[in-house]
């Protein structure tokens, strides 16, 4: 098998040598099956709201009662324009190694991103206060704050990671080690919104329809 | 001023010590002597580093290393430190059950009840955890031929996040009590309603680092056998350890993430009001025992495979044979890893579900008893025909395939839902998984260690200790648990702390004297080591392989060098190394040498090490300050690490060929030991292979050796 063959998709060094794609494939590789475990956890946080949004509602509200479709969707919309955004920033990387090109895409991503957890905590306090859903009301809403929580945790933390990044570009330049960086960013940010789709879908579309 | 803003909820009563000022008796006696036990055992320690002169290096050696070996190495110690402390505790409530006929017993239920929840949480996570993941950080690289893991600091965080653990479950000793709730932990009993204080915490968070450190270790282990094996060493060559090793991690990678979302939600319970398993509101104490298992039965798993990687290696070793039937080895091995997902729900048969669920994962369970009895038939037909040495790790060998087909198939009727709700709760299981896990883990472990010993350190263990230990060992397990069996017949239940039954006397005082049998063999175990240690110049094997060991980590110097291998290894054929003896072609001089990069060592791994258990320490208190601090402080030193460009150092070629001449010349030099031989002083681990060996062997051996001058 030729290298190119073996080669992990995410790998966005271009034209570099060999020897640094070839540790890029072993880094890369690693950080798929770290997403690999994340996604567990998820996958396990969706079966428990799955069971306690039908069992576990008690004397509290039910999902279609407590869910704003509409915010759910722009926060979406966010989100899809945030990783939209971090796309741009890579394919600077990848093809201009510019530093401005991809520190102001990284910046549009962190913004979107950042409007995307402010509106998801508007949410929160929408139906805390207006709806009296916290999440020690039920089982249902316990579940329901534990895998949006979970969510917007990841989302805060690929902020807080994507500053850092910012540091390092500005700082270290385009050197192998940020680009490595940069692509593990990009790849934990794509699944975020993976899974927010399915969040969205599950959560908030099948919630309100059932 | 406000104490709680500073201490949070530890108050002097919170001290072990107040217990027994305010109401003196054996039972706090006991568990104040415990807590003055670790709080010396820290002093002491404290003071002989000092008086040695040992904190440099232990700092600059150990603590701070990345390298696999010494990472391994640690992980082994840990294990090694925890098994004496749960050890005493299980003897402990062996001795409380034998004497608590009719309202004796010298232990209030309380105590009784942190006895048994700390004794299996440490045992499963913090001894038989470490102790395989302490191996497999060992032996893995070595057998495919790298020269670390693939992400060696990671590595080293798991380890420190593990200690970090392991030190929440000491620091219990002293400071307030650990939770009663038993090594699963489960709710309603450990929601806040009924386990207001801080055991339950110290489980959680304890538990929590533990498995954090778990996922870790099985993505870098993963993706260390996918990606550094050394060139020609295919999957299906690989020897049968790290194929168990990949299994493992596979599971690992899957495991932890229930067992850590089941932790989470029961803190966000306890400290937050949520209802994820508390009675009414809507909470599911059932959730909470599918996560658990989900994770609780694959655990098993990931502590049994490693260890058939060990009976592999050490009955193919000591049979001086290939090892029988190694593809269907290797499927077993694929197969029960993959079942292991799908029977989880054995462990609550009595909870409520319809018949038919309990009919299908009844027999699902059935079915791993497939592979695993492949399994010990290859084992059984490698010593067929084979010349076996009954070294100790043989002998633990053979003990664990005849008692381990016993906990088979005492497992195979608990599989039975019918059978399970008879003997449920009862000591029949604890017999039943402790049958599984002493002989098999366990035991794995020790054999294990006398086997892979000499590799780490150059010197081989006293045979006659080993052996002496092996002989208090293995009786003492049948008589410690096999009467277990009959009292859970009998219908007494587990974790009981007072009897009113005559009957089950003479069983529990049997079973006394095994425990007592255990504690001997450990004690024999560690003089061992001592004695080992003191002895070191004769019993050294510095040439590498005193066994005649089959894979590569035969082929390098004990111990061996930071970089393992001073050129990687080209392979052809699985037990890549006794091949290349038998033609040959081992110990020969390579074309040249090349400069070797390895990572340099740093104080990130202790660092956040020290933040997670002081995190920990604060949660388990409420101590928000130490807890919000200590977790900042995790992040910045993971920031500022990714800001360090000078992460690694050179090792020039010409070191390596020096230091690689020397060891191929020493050997070539050295007399080769036949098998008869292998345990007496002149085993210096030049093993002459057992097919040249005598008449027209020697000769051939001679040649052999000829060639690789
Ligand atoms: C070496 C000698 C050992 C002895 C004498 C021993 C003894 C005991 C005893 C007396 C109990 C309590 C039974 C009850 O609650 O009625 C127990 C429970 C337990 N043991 Fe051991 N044990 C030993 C080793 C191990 C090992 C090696 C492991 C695992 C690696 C282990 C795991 C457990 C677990 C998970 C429990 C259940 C705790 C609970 O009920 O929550 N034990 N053991
Ligand atoms: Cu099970």
């Amino acid at each position: 098998m030729s290298l190119s063959e073996r080669l992990h998709p995410g790998i966005n060094l271009a034209g570099t040598d060999p020897e640094s794609h070839e540790a890029a494939e072993e880094v890369l590789f690693g950080f798929w099956i770290f997403l690999m475990s994340d996604l567990v956890l998820f996958a396990v946080l969706f079966a428990t709201y799955a069971a306690m949004s039908v069992q576990g509602i008690a004397e509290g509200p039910r999902p279609a009662e407590v869910f704003d479709l509409t915010a759910a969707f722009l926060e979406t919309l966010l989100l899809l324009l945030s990783s939209c955004a971090f796309g741009f920033a890579m394919l600077e990387m990848k093809y201009r190694e510019n530093r401005r090109g991809v520190l102001g895409w990284l910046l549009v991503t962190g913004l979107l991103g950042a409007g995307f957890v402010g509106m998801e905590l508007h949410d929160y306090y929408v139906m805390i206060t207006a709806h009296g859903a916290p999440p020690q009301a039920s089982g249902f809403l316990s579940a329901y704050y534990l895998l949006t929580g979970t969510h917007a945790l990841h989302v805060s933390s690929g902020l807080v990671w994507m500053a850092v990044m910012a540091v390092q570009v500005a700082a270290l330049g385009m050197n192998p080690a940020v680009k490595l960086r940069l692509m593990r960013l990009a790849l934990f940010w794509h699944m975020l919104d993976v899974v927010w789709i399915g969040i969205f879908t599950f959560v908030y579309l099948y919630g309100v329809v059932s | 001023m406000n104490w709680e803003l500073v201490f949070g909820q530890i108050k002097w009563t919170s001290f072990v010590f107040a217990g027994m000022i305010e109401n003196p008796s054996l039972s706090e006696a006991i568990a104040s002597g415990a807590g003055s036990l670790a709080v010396l055992g820290a002093i002491a320690t404290v003071i002989l580093l000092t008086v040695k002169g040992w904190w440099v290096p232990l700092w600059r050696d150990w603590l701070t290393s990345v390298d696999h070996k010494r990472v391994g190495i640690m992980y082994i110690v840990v294990a090694l430190i925890m098994f004496a402390r749960a050890v005493i505790e299980a003897a402990l409530m062996r001795a409380q059950q034998l004497s608590a006929y009719d309202g004796g017993g010298f232990l209030s239920a309380d105590h009784f009840g942190q006895l048994f929840s700390t004794h299996g949480t440490i045992m499963i996570f913090f001894v038989a955890m470490p102790f395989i993941t302490g191996l497999m950080n060992y032996v893995m690289p070595l057998q495919i031929g790298a020269r670390d893991v693939s992400f060696p600091l990671l590595n080293a965080i798991s380890l420190m996040l593990t200690v970090a653990g392991a030190m929440l479950v000491m620091v219990s000793l002293v400071v307030g009590r650990f939770s009663t709730g038993g090594w699963s932990a489960y709710p309603p009993f450990t929601g806040i309603e009924f386990s207001p204080d801080e055991g339950v915490d110290y489980w959680i968070w304890a538990v929590s680092l533990g498995s954090i450190g778990s996922t870790l270790t099985g993505l870098n282990f993963a993706v260390t056998i996918y990606k550094k094996r050394c060139p020609g060493m295919s999957l299906f060559r690989m020897p049968l350890f790290t194929w168990t090793t990949l299994c493992t991690s596979i599971l690992m990678i899957f495991a932890m993430a229930p067992l850590t979302a089941a932790t989470i939600m029961l803190a966000l319970d306890r400290y937050a009001g949520f209802h994820f398993f508390t009675n009414g509101d809507g909470g599911n104490m059932m959730n909470y025992a599918n996560l658990f298992w989900l994770f609780g039965h694959p655990e098993v798993y990931i502590l049994i495979l490693p260890a058939f990687g060990v009976w592999s290696e050490v009955v193919a070793t000591y049979s001086s044979k290939r090892i029988y039937g190694y593809t269907s080895l290797v499927y077993a091995t694929m197969c029960i890893a993959v079942l292991s997902f799908a029977v989880w729900l054995h462990h609550f048969f009595t909870m409520g579900q319809s018949a038919n669920v309990n009919a299908i994962f009844g027999i699902a369970t059935m079915i791993i008893g497939v592979p695993t009895g492949v399994k010990v038939y290859d084992w059984l037909l490698t010593m067929v025909g084979g010349r076996i040495r009954l070294s100790t790790a043989m002998l633990f060998h053979i003990n664990f395939l005849l008692t381990f087909i016993l906990g088979g198939m005492t497992g195979v009727l608990l599989a039975n839902p019918g059978v399970d709700f008879q003997v449920h709760n009862t000591l029949f299981l604890v017999a039943h998984f402790h049958n599984m896990i002493i002989p098999g883990v366990l035991f794995g472990m020790f054999a294990a260690v006398q086997f892979w010993f000499p590799k780490a350190f150059g010197f081989r263990l006293h045979e006659g200790l080993g052996r002496a230990s092996f002989w208090c060992f293995a009786p003492g397990f049948l008589l410690a648990f096999f009467p277990l069996y009959w009292l859970g017949m009998m219908g007494a239940t587990r974790r009981t702390f007072e009897w009113s039954n005559p009957d089950y006397l003479p069983w529990l005082a049997l079973a006394m004297l095994g425990a007592a049998l255990i504690l001997a063999g450990f004690a024999f175990m560690t003089a061992q080591f001592i004695v080992s240690v003191r002895r070191r110049e004769e019993l050294a094997a510095p040439l590498g392989d005193p066994w005649d060991g089959r894979a590569l980590e035969w082929s390098i110097p004990s111990p061996p060098p930071a970089w393992n291998f001073a050129v990687l290894p080209q392979v052809t054929a699985r037990d890549a190394f006794y091949e290349a003896k038998k033609d040959g072609t081992a110990y020969r001089s390579p074309a040249g040498y090349e400069d070797i990069e390895v990572p340099r060592n740093t104080a990130t791994a202790p660092l956040i090490g020290l933040f997670a258990c002081a995190w920990a320490f604060g949660l388990v208190w409420h101590i928000w300050w130490l807890a919000i601090l200590s977790f900042v402080l995790i992040w910045a030193v993971v920031i500022a690490r990714s800001f360090a460009t000078d992460t690694e150092e050179t090792v020039p070629a010409a070191t390596v060929r020096a230091a690689n001449e020397a060891f191929l010349a020493a050997v070539r030099a050295a007399p080769g030991v036949t098998r008869d031989q292998e345990m007496t002083a002149a085993n210096r681990g030049r093993a002459i292979p057992e097919s040249l060996e005598g008449g027209a062997g020697a000769l051939a051996a001679g040649a052999a050796m000829e060639v690789t001058r």
